[in-house]
């Protein structure tokens, strides 16, 4: 399969830069989107969820909070201040970014977006969450 | 003239007050790399971000109905100010240097009638403008629990700036901090966040048409906080590796000069040890001979 260079980077370092991806999916704000070769540039941002990354040799998958891609000549840029290996997050960090959300949920003057956005992310939490 | 024993405690005060400046400044060495390294890492983040939105901002058509921190408010009445500093002093003029560059920024403002809100980042800055300015100060933040400069910190500050600018308090905000450049050199800047201000030059690779989705104008609205955010946290790395560099070169300088010190006092404690000698000598000398 043809591939292209994703590079992940968070305000503090860079997490991932590969230059063998093949696929990659991101949790865009209107729904997950997949990427391939020669995607017509594009920017976009992301809701909390999953992306999914396929190589030739490996699959990596990360939880995101929010961030913002670019796709331009044939790299694909995740900017994101919150992000996971889901490999390396264990049940008791979930379990708080949870609460966190639930917590926020509660708030009276929430508005329907921000609703919208915690209800995802417990769900996609809920979804990894080990047991 | 000083007594003998008073010259030796001199020197070994001096003495130890060289062994602080020393450990001191081999700390700030191995801060300072660190610093560096974080700077450096923070940098590839701050680059697209900026790419991004001058990408966006380029394919907005009608600027009018751009989202108000990009394009302003449509005056420049209220100006709000960051000032970032340090927590901690001894770090030469690193301090003092944003806070001479921030009080001529504010001079420049009172000269032309406008109105000016500040707030400062880190303590140094606190106790240096309270004086003068402590009824323009409308916050004030620190960090000292945290170690190294954080997003998470940085965010904070975004936050509270963005809460602000929607309340309308302000028109135009200004951060104040140290560029690190090298270990003897920080140049003091002064950045003005909002509105932003996109550099003028336009490269071609820009001309390419993206796909946005959403449209373009939510993107923004949901990016600017977060550039906001952003460039404030480049701002505390900068600063904390300039607070390092400075404070190293600061501290080099203090061995040195306490080095120097204690050479000027040995030499001065000898001068007056042989001084003593020779004088009891003579007492001695003169007395055999009248007897």
């Amino acid at each position: 399969m043809e591939q292209f260079n994703l590079e992940i980077i968070s305000p503090e370092e860079s997490i991932l830069i590969k230059n063998d991806t093949e696929e990659v999916v991101i949790p865009a704000i209107e729904g997950y989107m997949g990427i391939l070769k020669d995607h017509i540039p594009l920017i976009s941002f992301l809701k909390p969820g999953i992306i999914d990354v396929k190589s030739s040799n490996e699959n990596l998958n990360f939880y995101v909070d929010d961030g913002i891609v670019e796709f331009k000549d044939n790299t694909l840029s995740v900017l994101t201040s919150n992000i996971f290996d889901l490999k390396k997050i264990d049940k008791n960090q979930i379990d708080k970014i949870i609460k966190d959300a639930e917590e926020g949920l509660k708030k009276e003057n929430i508005k329907d977006q921000e609703k919208y956005i915690l209800d995802q992310k417990i769900g996609v939490l809920n979804s990894i969450n080990p047991n | 003239m000083a007594s003998l024993d008073d010259l030796k405690k001199r020197i070994s005060s001096v003495k130890s007050t060289q062994k602080i400046t020393k450990a001191m400044k081999m700390v700030a060495a191995a801060k300072l790399r660190k610093a560096q390294e974080n700077a450096e890492r923070g940098r590839p983040y701050s680059e697209k971000m900026n790419n991004i939105i001058f990408n966006l901002s380029n394919s907005i058509s009608d600027f009018e109905n751009a989202p108000k921190l990009l394009a302003g408010t449509g005056q420049d009445k209220v100006h709000l100010c960051v000032v970032m500093t340090a927590d901690r002093g001894l770090c030469g003029g690193f301090n003092s240097n944003i806070i001479k560059k921030a009080k001529a920024f504010f001079q420049k403002l009172s000269n032309n009638d406008k109105e000016l809100k500040i707030i400062t980042v880190g303590s140094k800055g606190y106790d240096q403008l309270k004086r003068l300015y402590k009824d323009n100060i409308i916050e004030r933040i620190t960090f000292k629990e945290s170690k190294n400069a954080n997003y998470f910190d940085a965010d904070k500050v975004g936050r509270i700036i963005i809460e602000k600018f929607e309340k309308k308090e302000f028109d135009i905000c200004t951060i104040f901090y140290n560029q690190f450049k090298n270990v003897i050199t920080q140049i003091p800047q002064e950045q003005q966040i909002i509105p932003l201000k996109t550099s003028e030059k336009k490269n071609e690779t820009s001309e390419q048409n993206y796909e946005f989705e959403p449209d373009e104008d939510e993107i923004l609205l949901n990016l600017l906080p977060k550039n906001i955010s952003t460039q404030i946290f480049k701002a505390m790395l900068e600063n904390s590796a300039s607070e390092q560099g400075s404070r190293m070169s600061a501290m080099d300088n203090a061995t040195r000069n306490a080095g120097d010190m204690v050479d000027k006092l040995t030499i001065k404690y000898n001068r007056s040890r042989q001084a003593a000698i020779t004088k009891e000598l003579i007492e001695i000398i003169s007395g055999a001979e009248s007897l």
